[in-house]
C-alpha cells in the first residue's frame, strides 16, 4: 500500500494536479509518525511512510493547506480521517477545491504502547501479515495478533466507508456493526456517581494542560480558542486547580459535541493516557440515544444535533432517570 | 455556600430565567406575595438559548450549589426556538456532569410560563429544599474561590 | 474609572417594609466605581427621575442602577430618564427587589442581604455595559385580522376608519362570528343582526377592507413593522368573484339533509350553501364531504342552474403571501361541549339543550322559526329550567375554573323573554351567584326576577333525569329554604362554559404571542397593557383574550385598533440594540450560528483580514443584520469560538453577574 501511495502521489505531482502532498513521515523512533507536507518526489521517496503506525488524522492540516494559492494538496485519507475532512467541509473549513483526496482502505492502526506492553521493545518498523503484525525490532522480528495490539479505536471502528473522495485506491468499505464502541462508556455509566466521580478525578488530575488534544481534534478548529482568549472568562494555561481540570475537559467535550466524528486522536495524543474518547463518547452516545443515531461527518445533509431539535425532545429530567445515579 | 451562625447550610442558588416568560413568573409570584427562599437569585436572560454551559460551570465554581434554568414552555418561545435547543443542550450537559460524578439534583431545568406564578415559587421551594438536602457543592467547586 | 451611581427606590412600602433601603444605599455606596448612592420613596415618579438625572450631570455617571421593581415595569421609563440627562439609555441596570426580592420574604435581614447582592450583580453588569444605538426598521403600514366576529369587525373598521388597509382572515365562510347565531343582546334587548349585520356590511363596503373568508393563517414570520404571512384560501368550489348570492343553487341542491351548523345541528341545509341569510361575503358554498358531484361525479345540477357560471367543481387551495406591519388575534370563543356532564343528561335527552341553542331555537331565523318549542316532539315547554355554571367555576378536572362572565346576563335575557312571549311558561334559574357588573345589567337582572317572575333559585342542580312522560326531573338544591328540590322541566337549559376556539393555540405559536393554561391569550399586563400580546406587533381583540361580553368586546376591539393605529402611524420603528454581533477576528465561519437563528439574521461573507506577518488571508466570517436580529442569543451559545455575543446582555456580563451573586 505505501508504495501504491507514493506512486500515485508522484503521477499527480509530475503531471501538474496537485502541487504539495500531505503525508506522513517517521519522527524520533519509527513508530513515532507525524503527518508531514511533501512538495517534491525526492522528498516522497525519502520521507513519505504508511504502515500500521500511521494513526495519525491529516484532515486538519488540510484547513491552512487548503487556504494556500499555490495549487492544490493531495490527501490520503483513512475512512477516519474522512469523515473528519467532511465534516470540517460542512463547516466550510476547508477550500474542497484546494483539495485532491484519495481514500485509503484501513484495516487498523497500531497501539506502540499495547505493543510495549505486550513486552516488545526497539520497535523499528511493522507489517502486515494476515491477521498479525510482524514487528522488526533490533532484537529481532516479534510477531502478534493484530486484535491485540491494534488502538483501542480501531477495534471499535464503525465505518470502513469513504464519505468523500476524489479516488479511491483499493476497494471501498463497508459500515461496521459498530456495537462494541460505546461499552466503555455504559461501563462508567453502571457505576454509582461516587465510583464516577472518583474515576474522573484520578483520570483527569493527570492532566497537564498540554492541549494536545486540542490542537490535534479536527472539530477543535477555531480561529481564536476560547481557552486561549482572555476576554472569554474561562481562559486558562495551566489547570491551577482540580475545578479547572474538569472544566476544561468539560468544555472542549460539549464544545465538539455533535461535531466530533470519533477518530479518537484525543487519546491517542494525551502524554497522560487519560482516556479522552470516553467523554466524546458520551456526547456521541446520549446523542444517538436521545435524538436518533447521528454520525459527524457521515454526509452533509443532515443537521448537527445540537443546531436542531423535535418538538418531542426528552426533558432534561431525563438525566434523572438514566444510568446510575 | 454559605454557613451561618447556627452551622446550617444556606445553599447558594443561581437561576437563570427568561425574560418573556419565566423571568415575568417570578415577577407574578411576588406580585402575589408568594414566599420562596431568599438564597435563591435570579439572573435574566433573554431567552434560555442564552445560557452558555460556561455559565453554570462558572455559577458552581464561584460557590453556588444549585444552578437551575427556567424558560418558557416548549412551543411558546418568545423567540420561537430558542428552548428547543436549551433544552438538548442543558440535557447533553447535566448528563456530562452526571456521568463525571456531579449530583444528579444540583441541576434543573423547569419551564415557567408568565401566568404560573404559583407554579415558579413551588420550584424555587422543591429546588432549594433539594440542594440544601444534597449539602454543600464539593465536588464541582473551586478551592480558590472558597469564602 | 467608570463612575456609577445606585438609586434605590422604597416603593413606598412596597420594599421599604422588608428591605432596609438605606441599608442597601450605604453598602451599594461601597462597592468600587460608585460615585454616588442614594434611596428615594418612589423613584419611578418626576421628582424621583429628577433625582436621578441631577445626579447623572452632577457626578458626570458613566452608568446607573436602580434597585427597584421589575425591569419589564419601568426599565424604559429609566432609560429615557437617562437619556434626557445626556447618559446612553443602555447604561442602566435594574435589580429586581421588590418582585423577586422584598415581596416574596418576609425577613428582613435576608431580604435586605439579598437586595444588597442583586444591587452588586447589576453594578457589575453596567460596569461592562457598552453605549447602544437603537437601528431602525421600516414599517409595512397594512394591518391583518385574524377573526371576523365581532371584535375583529369592529377593530378593522376602526383601523380602516384611520385610513390603513386591513385584512380580515376568517375561517368560516361568513364573518359575524358568534353574534350572528345571537338574538337578542343584553342589556337593551337590541335584536344581534340587526346592529350586526351593517357592520358586516360596512366591512364589506369599505375600500380599506379585504375579507379573506373561508382562510386560515397558514405560517408566520419576521417580526413587529414587517411580518410576512401565508394564509390558505380554502377551497369552496364556487368563485367568490361571480357567485351573487342569488340562492338558486340551494334550493335545487338534491342532499338536503346536511346538519346545519349555524342552528347547531338542529335543523339541515343543503350540501351546497349560504350559511345564514345575511352572511358577508354572500357566497355559496360547496360541502365536499356530502356533495354527490365532489365525492362520486354524478349531479352538477348547481353548476346548470347557476346563472352566472359561479360554480367550479375543480377549485383548489391557494396560498396568498402577504406582508403586515401589524397582526390582531381575534379568534374568538366557543361553548365548551357538555356531553361529558352525564349529570345533566345532555346526551340522553333532546330537551337538555345548551344556551346558545336554545339562542337559536327563539330566534326568527332558527330552526322553529322562533317559536320556542321542545326539540324531541315539538311541543310547548311550560317549564324551563335554566342551570348557571355548566363547567365554569369547576376545579380542573370538571371543567374551567374560570367564570364565563356572560352566561348570568345571558340566562337573564333568556328567562326575561321567555317568561314575556309566554307568560304561561314558569322559568326557573339554579345559580351559584347571579354577577352583573355592567352598566345596566343590575337592573336588567332585578326586572328579570322582580317584574317578569322568573323564579331565581341559589343552589345546584345535582341531576337532570329523563322520565318516561317524556319530561325531565330536576333535582336540585335550594341553599335559602334549605331544601332539596325536584321540578318537572320539559326543556332544560344549560349555561355553558366558555373557551377560546381550538385554532387559538396553533396560532398563537405560529405568532410566538403567549397563552395562559386556558389557552387565553396573555395580554402584556393584566391591567395597563390589556390590548398587546407581549410580543411586539402582536395585539389581541375580543373574547381570545378572556370571556367577554359584547360591550366590554367592541370597547376592546376599538382600543385595539387604536394601539394598532399607533403602530401603523410610524413610519420607521426603533429597533432593539441588544442585538447579537460576531467579532470576526475570532469567527470561523462554521455556520453552527445561523442554523440556530430564527429569523435568519445571520449570513456569511469572505473578508480579507490583514495578518500579522503582513499576508493576507481571506476568511468565511459571520455577519449579522441587527435589523432582522431580535437579541436571543442562541447564536451565542452555539459559537464554538465565542466569537459571537450579545450586546446588553454579554458572556462577560452574565458572567460578572455570577460572579456577584455566588461570592
Amino acid at each position: 500500500m505505501q508504495e501504491m501511495m507514493k506512486k500515485r502521489a508522484k503521477t499527480l505531482l509530475a503531471d501538474g494536479t496537485v502541487s504539495r502532498v500531505i503525508g506522513w513521515r517517521r519522527g524520533e523512533f519509527s513508530y513515532d509518525v507525524t503527518p508531514a507536507v511533501f512538495e517534491t518526489a525526492e522528498e516522497i521517496d525519502r520521507d513519505f511512510v504508511f504502515d500500521a503506525f500511521c494513526g495519525a488524522n491529516v484532515s486538519k492540516y488540510l484547513i491552512r493547506e487548503s487556504a494556500k494559492e499555490d495549487g492544490r494538496i493531495l490527501a490520503f485519507l483513512k475512512p477516519c480521517d474522512a469523515f473528519s475532512f467532511n465534516q470540517l467541509l460542512a463547516e466550510h473549513r476547508v477550500r474542497r477545491e484546494n483539495v485532491y483526496l484519495i481514500g485509503i482502505p484501513c484495516a487498523g492502526k497500531a497501539d506502540i504502547d499495547r505493543i510495549k506492553k505486550a513486552g516488545i521493545d526497539g520497535v523499528t518498523g511493522i507489517a502486515e501479515d494476515g491477521e498479525d503484525f510482524v514487528v522488526s525490532t533490533v532484537y529481532g522480528d516479534e510477531r502478534v495478533k493484530q486484535a491485540d495490539v491494534l488502538a483501542e479505536r480501531c477495534l471499535a471502528c464503525k465505518s470502513k466507508r469513504h464519505p468523500v473522495y476524489d479516488e479511491l485506491l483499493g476497494e471501498e468499505g463497508e459500515d461496521l456493526p459498530d456495537d462494541v464502541r460505546f461499552a466503555g462508556v455504559a461501563k462508567l455509566e453502571a457505576m454509582t456517581a461516587e465510583e464516577r466521580f472518583d474515576f474522573w478525578r484520578s483520570e483527569l488530575s493527570k492532566c497537564i494542560r498540554c492541549n494536545a488534544c486540542r490542537n490535534v481534534c479536527p472539530a477543535c478548529t477555531c480561529e481564536n480558542c476560547v481557552f486561549d482568549n482572555p476576554a472569554s472568562g474561562i481562559s486558562q494555561k495551566a489547570a491551577a486547580d482540580p475545578f479547572e481540570e474538569n472544566m476544561y475537559h468539560i468544555i472542549r467535550a460539549f464544545h465538539v459535541a455533535g461535531r466530533c466524528t470519533d477518530c479518537g486522536e484525543c487519546s491517542r495524543v494525551c502524554p497522560e493516557h487519560i482516556p479522552l474518547h470516553l467523554l466524546n463518547r458520551k456526547f456521541i452516545k446520549d446523542i444517538d440515544e436521545l435524538y436518533g443515531t447521528y454520525r459527524a461527518g457521515e454526509d452533509d445533509g443532515t443537521k448537527n444535533p445540537l443546531t436542531s431539535y423535535t418538538e418531542g425532545d426528552a426533558e432534561a429530567s431525563v438525566v434523572r432517570e438514566r444510568g446510575r445515579a | 455556600m454559605q454557613v451561618n451562625e447556627n452551622e446550617t447550610f444556606v445553599p447558594t442558588i443561581v437561576a437563570f430565567c427568561c425574560n418573556w416568560c419565566s423571568y415575568a413568573g417570578a415577577d407574578l409570584s411576588g406580585t402575589n406575595r408568594l414566599q420562596y427562599p431568599s438564597n435563591i437569585k435570579i439572573i435574566r436572560v433573554p431567552c434560555s438559548c442564552r445560557v452558555n454551559p460556561m455559565f453554570i460551570l462558572r455559577a458552581f465554581q464561584r460557590g453556588a450549589d444549585g444552578v437551575i434554568l427556567c424558560g418558557c414552555h416548549p412551543g411558546d418561545c418568545h423567540y420561537t426556538t430558542g428552548n428547543y435547543y436549551a433544552r438538548r443542550r442543558m440535557t447533553l450537559l447535566f448528563s456530562m456532569l452526571d456521568y463525571l460524578g456531579i449530583e444528579r439534583g444540583r441541576t434543573r431545568v423547569e419551564w415557567v410560563s408568565a401566568a404560573e406564578g404559583q407554579k415558579f415559587a413551588e420550584t424555587m421551594k422543591s429546588f432549594a429544599a433539594e440542594i440544601a438536602a444534597l449539602g454543600p457543592n464539593r465536588r464541582l467547586e473551586d478551592l480558590r474561590c472558597r469564602k | 474609572m467608570q463612575k456609577i451611581g445606585v438609586f434605590v427606590c422604597h416603593c413606598g412600602t412596597n420594599i421599604a417594609a422588608t428591605v432596609d433601603v438605606k441599608a442597601v444605599a450605604e453598602a451599594l455606596g461601597r462597592e468600587p466605581s460608585v460615585a454616588v448612592s442614594t434611596d428615594y420613596p418612589y423613584m419611578c415618579s418626576e421628582s424621583g427621575q429628577n433625582l436621578i438625572k441631577d445626579a447623572i450631570r452632577e457626578h458626570a455617571l458613566d452608568g446607573v442602577v436602580i434597585c427597584s421593581c421589575s425591569p419589564r415595569m419601568h426599565e424604559n421609563t429609566f432609560r429615557k430618564a437617562a437619556a434626557q440627562a445626556g447618559l446612553n439609555p443602555y447604561m442602566v441596570e435594574i435589580a429586581n427587589i421588590r418582585e423577586q426580592c422584598s415581596w416574596i420574604h418576609k425577613d428582613k435581614e435576608e431580604a435586605t442581604e439579598k437586595a444588597i447582592i442583586l444591587g452588586r450583580a447589576a453594578i457589575a453588569k453596567v460596569l461592562l455595559n457598552a453605549p447602544l444605538t437603537a437601528g431602525e426598521s421600516p414599517v409595512t403600514k397594512r394591518a391583518l385580522v385574524i377573526g371576523g366576529g365581532i371584535a375583529g369587525i369592529q377593530t378593522a373598521l376602526d383601523i380602516a376608519e384611520a385610513g390603513f388597509p386591513v385584512d380580515i382572515v376568517e375561517k368560516e365562510p361568513t364573518i359575524g362570528g358568534k353574534m350572528a347565531q345571537l338574538d337578542k343582546t343584553f342589556p337593551t334587548l337590541d335584536c344581534a343582526a340587526c346592529i350586526l349585520t351593517p357592520k358586516m356590511v360596512d366591512c364589506a363596503q369599505n375600500e380599506n377592507i379585504r375579507i379573506l373568508s373561508f382562510s386560515e393563517v397558514e405560517a408566520v414570520s419576521g417580526f413587529v413593522g414587517n411580518f410576512t404571512v401565508k394564509i390558505r384560501r380554502k377551497a369552496r368550489y364556487v368563485d367568490e368573484t361571480k357567485c351573487t348570492g342569488c340562492g338558486l343553487c340551494t334550493e335545487k341542491c338534491p342532499v338536503k339533509k346536511v346538519p346545519n351548523e349555524f342552528n347547531l345541528g338542529m335543523d339541515q341545509r343543503r350540501a351546497v350553501y349560504i350559511p345564514f341569510a345575511q352572511a358577508v361575503p354572500k357566497v355559496a358554498r360547496i360541502d365536499p364531504d356530502w356533495c354527490n358531484m365532489l365525492k362520486n361525479g354524478k349531479c352538477g345540477l348547481c353548476s346548470k342552474i347557476c346563472t352566472v357560471g359561479a360554480i367550479d367543481y375543480k377549485q383548489q387551495d391557494t396560498i396568498l403571501e402577504e406582508q403586515y406591519g401589524a397582526i390582531v388575534a381575534a379568534t374568538g370563543y366557543e361553548p365548551i361541549k357538555v356531553d361529558r356532564y352525564d349529570e345533566y343528561a345532555y346526551t340522553q335527552s333532546k330537551d337538555v339543550i345548551t344556551s346558545l341553542e336554545f339562542e337559536r331555537l327563539t330566534n326568527a331565523a332558527g330552526p322553529t322559526s322562533g317559536t320556542l318549542l321542545r326539540p324531541s316532539d315539538g311541543r310547548h315547554p311550560h317549564t324551563i329550567v335554566f342551570i348557571q355554571c355548566v363547567g365554569s367555576r369547576c376545579t380542573p378536572e370538571k371543567g374551567k375554573t374560570y367564570c364565563s362572565k356572560i352566561c348570568c346576563m345571558y340566562t337573564a335575557k333568556h328567562a326575561m323573554l321567555t317568561r314575556e312571549k309566554y307568560p304561561d311558561t314558569d322559568v326557573y334559574v339554579f345559580y351559584i351567584d347571579v354577577r352583573t357588573p355592567g352598566k345596566n345589567f343590575d337592573e336588567f337582572y332585578r326586572r328579570a326576577a322582580e317584574e317578569y317572575g322568573v323564579h331565581y333559585i341559589k343552589g345546584a342542580v345535582g341531576k337532570v333525569a329523563p322520565r318516561a312522560d317524556g319530561t325531565l326531573d330536576v333535582q336540585g338544591s335550594d341553599l335559602l329554604m334549605n331544601e332539596q328540590l325536584h321540578i318537572r322541566a320539559d326543556l332544560v337549559v344549560l349555561a355553558a362554559a366558555i373557551e377560546p376556539s381550538k385554532t387559538a393555540r396553533p396560532l398563537a405559536t405560529m405568532l410566538t404571542a403567549s397563552m395562559d393554561t386556558n389557552d387565553f391569550f396573555t395580554e402584556a399586563h393584566p391591567k395597563l397593557r390589556p390590548v398587546e400580546s407581549p410580543t411586539a406587533g402582536i395585539f389581541l381583540s375580543g373574547a381570545c383574550q378572556g370571556p367577554k361580553d359584547i360591550p366590554e368586546t367592541v370597547s376592546q376591539a376599538s382600543a385595539c385598533a387604536a394601539k394598532v393605529i399607533g403602530l401603523l402611524a410610524k413610519d420607521k420603528l426603533t429597533g432593539n440594540p441588544c442585538v447579537a454581533h460576531s467579532d470576526e477576528w475570532m469567527c470561523n465561519g462554521c455556520s453552527n450560528c445561523a442554523s440556530v437563528c430564527p429569523y435568519g439574521a445571520i449570513t456569511y461573507e469572505d473578508r480579507d483580514f490583514r495578518m500579522p506577518d503582513r499576508t493576507t488571508k481571506t476568511r468565511r466570517v459571520a455577519i449579522v443584520n441587527p435589523a432582522v436580529c431580535q437579541g436571543c442569543g442562541a447564536c451565542t451559545v452555539a459559537c464554538p469560538s465565542g466569537a459571537m455575543d450579545l450586546y446588553g446582555f454579554s458572556n462577560s456580563q452574565i458572567m460578572a453577574e455570577v460572579d456577584a451573586i455566588c461570592k
